[in-house]
């Protein structure tokens, strides 16, 4: 069983099926893709899997715990952590404390509230920092960084934080191409090195099909195909649906 | 105030300066206990309003509600002066901690101008309904006991007494600032959305805060109220259109979201105010409403954030080109 | 609680309440209004809201005051705000009202605090009405008076947002208005001059309170301190109602005047105030809280 598993899950805005009937799984320490075109309802199925919105149905299930009904920060304390499609940095923090208050939120911490930032937790930081290529950066306002910039260090606080398992929106998108490569490196050096899994959005196919190692593809709302990437890439109802054919 | 000595030296000589006020001018000890209470005033409202981006309208409330909290106790307690002025402060303090805490829940989960609109609405009815209340003496208002000390040692306690307070409010928050609770409610302010989906306790540290500045406003209005001697519900302890508007002010004035901001902000509002209002002969609150739209609209960053957005390097905010000496990311 | 045994004792008394609590709302209405069109054309809440139905409650006063008829005050007091907000516009809000929301808001409280100073300081603090002389309707055998200028009142506060009804559905300059409410930014690319747009809805803004004041004016009493209250009631009629639906505006607003007629006659007059802003607060915690459970906000 998956470290994440989705069951039957369905969501309506007003009469809009966004996801209907929708089911994956992703195995622990994996890196699974979630593909389709604009509007397909990826981005509303990592919104329903961390709580920001209540699902119409179905069940999702987290380190074999339902977490469906849990809300937004209660899932993200059990270690499952999303990067926003449009990043989301505190802006007017510098890098460097982005990166140590992201910090796992667990209750033995709450009596360190009132405390100075542990050293460690500093040190993580820049070694975190360096590692998607900011330290240099780290005292300037997150704000002021370059779009790519920001989407890094949305990943790298995504890291500190140290979870289980991290949902990735888009990561390429708006990162300089030329710098694509390494961080698909740095993507696979996470899952290897640190553990962590990866669910992935991507719409860059190159990237995605290089990356994953299980494809799962929607369109229109409902899972239309899923396969190691050489089988989507080939399966005609993927292309068709990337054309508008579908 | 660069190095640890200057520093040092720096806040020796600003409480030396100030131990030593009343003996220098014995004639404006009330106007410079005053400065004391402003400079509370700007400190904890920019707790929420500055560092946490929740704009209070009505913290003023914790103000009043200390005051009575504290004139109720001097008045039943049946202790004598010093000791139920003591109880009646921490009183005071913890009645506002309380309200806070209750309302904190409700109030702070409502966000941007629906917190500000909410809270403008909580400083007035509490001062419409404290003057319908018969046992906190309703509109006619409430009298502090007298105080027992001879003519003239009354201004210099609670100038003393004010003074500590702020001496006390200012450590306490560059403390919390420093560590996890200000990164946290910084971070609230600039991404609530994203601050809950990296887990954080939003709504623990939100109510946190506001207690926090409740506490130095419910002891602040403690003091106040025996200082002015006479607790009237609007003029003196629901004060909505001056103290209220002037701790928004002073944080603006100084630099919100700073911590020495709302300081600078306090002293330049309270210097100004006790030079020239005298002068506008009623017309101060015209004046005041004038003053608010002329510094919003033409100085919304304060004197502090002016400096950081002319100076960010001066601020520590530069790009810092030495290489981490230790590998990263394991 | 005997006022409230009272109600039982003579139901006739509610009657009585409830409609002058109806005929009231219909005032509320307006500035509650005006209010969603700044709120919703401009992302800007207007806190001197309550000044503007203050100032127009003055023209009429005046017009009384010189012989005039104060019901030739509510298209006065609309043109005399009309010409008001467009000078803040101008001189003000069109400096903040891209800016940060906390911002506008304040240099609208600070405008609602300077005008609420300079009424103050130039026309007094004295309570002031401007009689209508129309005399008194008997309902139920007399158990039941309605003042005739109240009748008149809901049916003038009908006729003003009406016509901004209208205005706004067939002007070109109500269509522009319009069309930048949904989408600031197409509009401009469409060749809208939005800052135009703006001032003209801020104007009419102004407008519709100070006929919506007149009325006030000639129905109650004026004074200089009345604002905030109007802007409360507003606000949270916006709340409830939602910013594009006139029709919920309406009822949420005669709903609110039935409430605080009901509450001030049985907590007693000095606590209506106080009810409003308390009800203020229960609005945005219970709306807010309702929210909530669907993992959404106010916003």
């Amino acid at each position: 069983m998956g470290i994440l598993e989705v069951k039957g899950v369905r969501k309506t805005f007003g009469g809009v099926i966004a996801n209907s009937d929708i089911s994956l799984s992703v195995p622990e320490g994996k890196i699974i893709g979630l593909i389709g075109p604009n509007g397909s309802g990826k981005t509303t199925l990592f919104n329903s899997i961390v709580g920001y919105h209540p699902i119409d149905g179905g069940s999702i299930r987290f380190l074999a715990r339902e977490i469906s009904r849990l809300r937004v920060p209660q899932i993200a304390r059990l270690g499952l952590i999303r990067t926003f499609q449009q990043t989301r940095i505190y802006g007017k923090m510098s890098c460097l404390q982005n990166m140590q208050i992201s910090v796992p939120q667990t209750l033995q911490r709450w009596g360190l509230v009132m405390n100075k930032i542990p050293a460690e937790d500093t040190e993580r930081a820049e070694g975190l920092l360096e590692f998607v290529g900011l330290y240099a950066k780290r005292h300037l306002f997150a704000g002021d960084l370059s779009f790519g910039q920001q989407k890094l260090l949305e990943f790298a606080m995504a890291l500190m934080i140290r979870p289980r398992m991290l949902l990735l929106d888009e990561p390429t998108a708006g990162i300089n191409p030329t710098l694509i490569n390494a961080l698909i490196s740095r993507l696979r050096r996470v899952s290897t090195e640190l553990g962590i899994t990866l669910l992935v959005i991507e719409h860059n196919m190159r990237v995605i099909m290089d990356l994953a190692e299980y494809i799962y593809c929607l369109a229109h709302g409902e899972l239309l195909a899923e396969g190691k990437p050489e089988t989507i890439q080939n399966d005609q109802r993927v292309v068709d649906a990337y054309l508008g054919a579908h | 105030m660069s190095t640890p000595i200057m520093r040092t030296l720096f806040y020796a000589s600003v409480v030396l300066l100030a131990l030593a006020a009343p003996l220098l001018a014995p004639a404006f000890k009330t106007q410079m206990a005053f400065l004391w209470v402003m400079i509370v005033f700007a400190l904890s409202w920019d707790i929420l309003g500055g560092q946490m981006g929740y704009n209070s309208f009505g913290n003023i409330l914790f103000f009043g509600v200390g005051m009575y909290a504290c004139a109720i106790v001097q008045r039943d307690s049946g202790l004598d002066y010093f000791p139920a002025l003591y109880v009646g402060m921490v009183t005071g303090a913890m009645v506002a901690v309380g309200f806070a805490a209750v309302l904190g829940s409700g109030m702070l989960g409502l966000r941007g101008h629906y917190f500000a609109i909410g809270t403008l609405g909580l400083g007035i009815a509490a001062g419409e309904f404290a003057s319908g209340w018969d046992y906190i003496g309703a509109g006619s208002g409430l009298l502090t006991p007298l105080f027992p000390g001879e003519i003239g040692g009354r201004e210099t306690f609670f100038y003393y007494l004010m003074f500590a307070i702020a001496a006390m409010t200012f450590p306490v928050l560059r403390w919390l600032y420093a560590g996890r609770f200000g990164l946290t409610i910084n971070a609230i302010r600039d991404d609530e959305d994203k601050a809950e989906a990296m887990g954080i306790h939003t709504t623990l540290y939100k109510t946190a805060a506001w207690c926090t500045s409740a506490f130095f406003l419910g002891l602040t209005g403690a003091v106040v109220g025996n200082m002015i001697g006479f607790i009237d519900p609007r003029d003196v302890a629901f004060t909505g259109a001056t103290y209220g508007v002037w701790m928004i002010l002073m944080a603006i004035l100084g630099g919100k979201g700073t911590l020495w901001g709302p300081v600078i902000g306090a002293v330049v509002f309270h210097v100004t105010q006790q030079l020239f209002w005298t002068y506008l002969l009623g017309w101060q609150r015209v004046a005041l409403g004038l003053l608010i739209v002329i510094i919003v609209v033409f100085f919304p960053l304060g004197i502090l954030g002016w400096a950081r957005e002319r100076w960010p390097e001066r601020f520590g905010h530069k790009v810092q080109q030495d290489l981490k000496p230790v590998q990263g990311g394991k | 609680m005997d006022s409230i045994q009272l109600l039982f004792d003579a139901p006739i008394l509610s009657v009585q309440l409830l409609l002058d609590g109806l005929l009231i709302g219909a005032i509320f209405a307006l500035a509650a209004y005006g209010m969603a069109l700044v709120w919703g054309v401009m992302n800007l809440i207007n806190i001197a809201q309550g000044e503007f139905v203050m100032l127009g409650g003055y023209v009429a006063f005046f017009l009384a005051q010189a012989g005039v008829h104060p019901l030739f005050g509510v298209p006065l007091a609309a043109v005399v705000l009309f010409v008001l907000g467009w000078m803040l516009y101008r001189a003000v809000i069109f400096r903040v009202v891209d800016k940060d929301l906390f911002i506008s808001l304040l240099a609208t409280f600070g405008l609602s605090i300077l005008l609420q100073q300079l009424a103050n300081e130039v026309f007094g603090a004295d309570v002031r009405t401007a009689e209508s002389g129309f005399g008194t309707l008997f309902l139920f055998d007399g158990m039941v008076t309605v003042a005739w200028i109240k009748v008149v009142a809901f049916v003038a506060a009908l006729l003003a947002g009406g016509l901004l009804m209208l205005f706004l559905k067939k002007s070109r300059l109500g269509r522009a208005i319009r069309a930048t409410a949904q989408n600031a930014r197409a509009a401009r690319i469409m060749g809208i001059d939005t800052n135009r747009v703006y001032a003209a809805t801020y104007s009419l803004n102004a407008a519709i309170c100070g006929a919506a004041g007149a009325l006030v004016a000639m129905t109650w009493i004026i004074h200089p301190y009345l604002g905030l209250p109007y802007t409360a009631r507003a606000f949270m009629i916006v709340v409830v109602a939602g910013l594009g639906n006139i029709a919920a505006v309406f009822t949420a607003a005669l709903g609110l005047g039935a409430a605080e007629n009901f509450a001030g006659f049985i907590m007693g007059a000095e606590y209506q105030a106080g009810f409003v802003f308390a009800l203020l607060v229960v609005i945005l915690i219970v709306r807010n809280a309702w929210l909530h459970r669907k993992r959404r906000y106010l916003q």
